[in-house]
């Protein structure tokens, strides 16, 4: 019964920062990851995850703890012990967190990087009249495969995408096919320009981890590159009217031939609604 | 400054105030009547917003829409947002106990502008009324407590128009509140008290204060824009009138974000407050304590734009407002951390109000974690507008500042009444709020990140299962609040007499009688340099039981 307090903390301390670990890594709280940015974006999710359930469970612990140990007992009268402060405990309690929270900053920047995020808006604008258009875009997500793949030959599909209560409309220009679901070729870039017909909508597929709003009168930009074959919903995130719960459709990501076979037997004609 | 009173006025003033119960319902000038007068009114709206947001469960309870007609759920969602925050919290922990807690603890016999303080709360009913008749009349709001335009220019003008005018009338009554709480703190200090010697809740409350006056003219402005584009149709925000609706989320945010630092930060001071007491300890760390809520007041001006991360912004304000809002981190941790210490070591009477204090901890420790998840723009790019981002805030506001409110009214009780609250009943109340609540709460974070968005009447049948649970939680919610209510109103007639001070508090509120009289104290007003002078020396600590104060590894 006689472990000093110093090795029993130490010890207690390593197994939470294990324990907390352990949980960020095995407990999978995510849908699949069907796109390049899905894998980037979970390995921001496992650090943070981790770090929350460390300090979660290290302050649930401690609450517990101090409630047991150092409740009142019967006949207890006198007061705690009379201490105002201790500076370097104070100075160590704020420097911990701030090089924490350093670290998550810088981290998720990089994070931010790998998945477009500060690729230039414009970029990817490869015909005459979208370079015109780059001046008035306001927000979004380019790609950085787009950026690497261009060279390959594999240029990014642009899709305009048009957002109404309570629809989402496709239209692809090269074929001129409009549609009410979003196909893609697996691996292809994929670039959406997005604008809303009436009330402020948001684009979000769950499963490629990218949302960006749809707003009337400025068009944003969203670039993903799909990597699972499947049907994976798409979900208007932002509050657009009565019926903004069911303002749902879906993208299919289909192998390229497959693909192909879709593509060729839309192009140059209308399909309202798929 | 001096804040004796000739005895003449005194008098006076005796006969034109109501005495008795009648004063509550009577444009009562004394700050204790106006706290209590706030409190109870609060409490009101909390019933009615309770009510609005289980009518939310209810209807997700199954994946379709069949308890209420879709646009009824928009009214009622945003109905509840606007009631709970508007009308219950910031009312309550500013209003009420700053009402009652600040003259005292300046050593002063009312706030500095007792007339505007009355103003200040008379303007909460009718404003709380027309927000809740809209409903019945015209129909409520339906664009969410936010009204982000175009959505808010093209639902039912008359609603939106009654929403605009209730909160302009609850935004000038905090605007009102804020400037008394200032001049209160600042000029009507009792001659030979500090500013460095105050309660901590008088630091939160200057800090809150300022932020209030700052932020919400912002809010204010915005709303007169918002209306004028709604009646005779200008084009601030309106894009088919070359108006620009982003605008309208940076100005409305500029305002909301710092309101929950107005929530917050108030509870913050309550709490600081109520454990010493509790645990026979002095608060830790006083001067960090103030300069972290200074650095919470200076930051949380400047990360408005994380609401907006997904909406029109370009990438280097994500960066910015990334790196400014994962700061705030570090002062409230400092506050957490002092609060663990304050705990460490203590004679802590495991009562109601220790109990609803230390949820509040657990809580808020996980809203502020995932609160700094959210400040990260590539993982707020996922679960922005989920159902993650509803269980970060209910964290932060229920499980933050609404457990600090009950934590208080267990506290201050018996000053407020002179009589005690049933303990046995005040700890089954706190169990049946910590469990509904966290089973109300908890699972929603994963339904964000699997795809669930918020301000759905309607939702993927996958999710069913998680959403009866979060719904069985707000049952247990619902169910907690009755034994509260019991033990409130059993109490005021039946309960122990309590006596001036029945916690052995230092603080200058326990030093009169109990309830205090009108003008606080006969005669002169104590003189109290150290609110948290608790506590022995280590040598001459209890030994009984246990007592291992090595206070090494509350680091963690």
């Amino acid at each position: 019964m006689s472990i000093p307090i110093a090795i029993l903390t130490l010890v207690l301390g390593m197994v939470l920062v294990l324990g907390g670990l352990w949980i960020g890594q095995n407990v999978n709280l995510l849908p699949v990851d069907a796109s390049a940015n899905a894998p980037v974006y979970d390995e921001l999710f496992r650090v943070l995850f981790s770090i929350g359930a460390i300090l979660f469970l290290g302050i649930l612990g401690l609450v517990v703890f101090s409630l047991i140990k150092f409740r009142r007992r019967p006949g207890q009268l006198g007061d705690g012990l009379a201490l105002e402060g201790n500076l370097s405990l104070e100075v160590f309690w704020t420097a911990v967190p701030a090089v924490i929270v350093l670290f998550v900053g810088l981290y998720s920047f990089d994070i931010y990087d790998r998945m477009g995020g500060m690729v230039p808006l414009g970029h990817g604008a490869h015909d005459h009249q979208e370079m015109e258009m780059q001046q008035n875009i306001w927000g979004g997500i380019g790609s950085k495969a787009e950026e690497l793949t261009t060279e390959s030959n594999l240029a990014a599909l642009p899709v305009e995408v048009t957002a109404m209560q309570y629809a989402f409309l496709f239209r692809y220009p090269r074929g001129d096919i409009i549609s009410g679901e979003l196909h893609v070729p697996v691996g292809q870039p994929v670039r959406l320009r997005m604008e809303a017909k009436d009330v402020i909508h948001a684009f979000w597929v769950p499963e490629f981890r990218i949302k960006q709003d749809v707003i009337p009168g400025q068009p944003t930009i969203l670039s993903f590159t799909a990597t699972k074959p499947g049907r994976y919903p798409i979900v208007c995130a932002e509050l657009c009217g009565p019926y903004h719960g069911s303002m749902r459709s879906a993208v299919v990501v289909e192998e390229p031939t497959d693909y192909d076979t879709w593509f060729s037997n839309n192009a140059k004609t209308t399909v309202p609604e798929a | 400054m001096t804040i004796a009173i000739p005895p003449t006025s005194n008098k006076k003033s005796d006969q034109l105030q109501p005495n008795g119960w009648l004063r509550y319902f009577s444009f009562s000038l004394d700050h204790k009547v106006i706290g209590l007068q706030y409190l109870v009114c609060g409490f009101i709206f909390y019933l009615i917003g309770g009510l609005l947001g289980s009518a939310i469960r209810v209807e997700l309870a199954s994946p379709i829409s069949d308890f209420m007609a879709r646009d009824v759920y928009n009214q009622v969602l945003t109905l509840h947002g606007t009631v709970m925050i508007f009308l219950w919290i910031v009312p309550v922990v500013n209003g009420a106990f700053g009402n009652y807690l600040i003259p005292f603890y300046v050593g002063a016999r009312d706030m500095a502008f007792p007339r505007l303080n009355a103003v200040a709360f008379w303007m909460i009913p009718p404003a709380g009324l027309l927000l809740i008749s809209s409903y019945f009349i015209t129909g409520a709001a339906q664009s969410g407590w936010t009204a982000y335009p175009p959505l808010s220019l093209t639902t039912p003008a008359a609603g939106q128009i009654l929403w605009i005018l209730s909160v302009l009338f609850l935004g000038g009554s905090s605007i009102f509140g804020g400037i008394n709480f200032i001049a209160t703190i600042l000029k009507l200090r009792r001659p030979g008290l500090k500013l460095m010697q105050l309660p901590m809740y008088c630091w939160a409350m200057l800090g809150t204060s300022i932020l209030v006056v700052l932020s919400t003219p912002v809010l204010a402005g915005t709303l007169i824009l918002l209306s004028f584009d709604i009646v005779v149709h200008t084009g601030f925000f309106n894009p088919g009138l070359g108006g620009n609706a982003v605008v309208y989320q940076h100005l409305f945010w500029f305002y909301s974000h710092p309101a929950v630092y107005i929530m917050v930060l108030p509870a913050f001071g309550l709490v600081s407050e109520i454990l010493p007491v509790h645990c026979r300890k002095p608060l830790f760390g006083y001067t960090s304590m103030v300069y972290s809520i200074m650095a919470i007041c200076v930051l949380g001006l400047v990360v408005w734009a994380h609401h907006m991360f997904t909406s029109g912004t370009p990438p280097w304000m994500r960066l910015f407002f990334t790196i400014a809002t994962s700061f705030i981190a570090v002062p409230t941790g400092i506050k957490f951390f002092n609060w663990l210490a304050t705990l460490w070591g203590g004679r802590i009477s495991l009562n109601s109000a220790v109990l609803f204090s230390c949820g509040f901890i657990v809580n808020f420790v996980l809203g502020g974690i995932t609160g700094v998840m959210l400040a990260q723009v590539p993982f707020d790019i996922h679960v922005h507008d989920t159902y993650f981002v509803v269980a970060h805030f209910h964290y932060v506001v229920y499980g933050g500042s609404v457990f600090v409110i009950f934590a208080s009214i267990y506290h201050w009780y018996p000053k407020f009444t002179g009589r005690m609250l049933n303990e046995n009943l005040g700890r089954f109340h706190f169990l049946l709020t910590f469990i509904g609540f966290n089973l109300c709460f908890a699972p929603q974070h994963w339904l964000g990140l699997n795809g669930m968005p918020r301000r759905v009447a309607e939702y993927d049948p996958q999710f069913t299962f998680i959403n009866q649970l979060s719904s069985a939680g707000a049952l247990l919610m619902a169910i907690s609040t009755l034994p509260f209510l019991w033990n409130v109103v059993q109490s005021a007639f039946n309960g122990p007499i309590a006596g001036d001070n029945p916690w052995r508090a230092l603080t200058p509120e326990w030093l009169t009688s109990s309830p205090p009289p009108v003008e606080n104290w006969n005669g002169e007003a104590p003189l109290v340099t150290e609110p948290y002078g608790y506590g022995v020396p280590k040598e001459q600590l209890d030994k009984t039981g246990t007592s291992n104060s090595d206070h090494r590894s509350s680091g963690q």
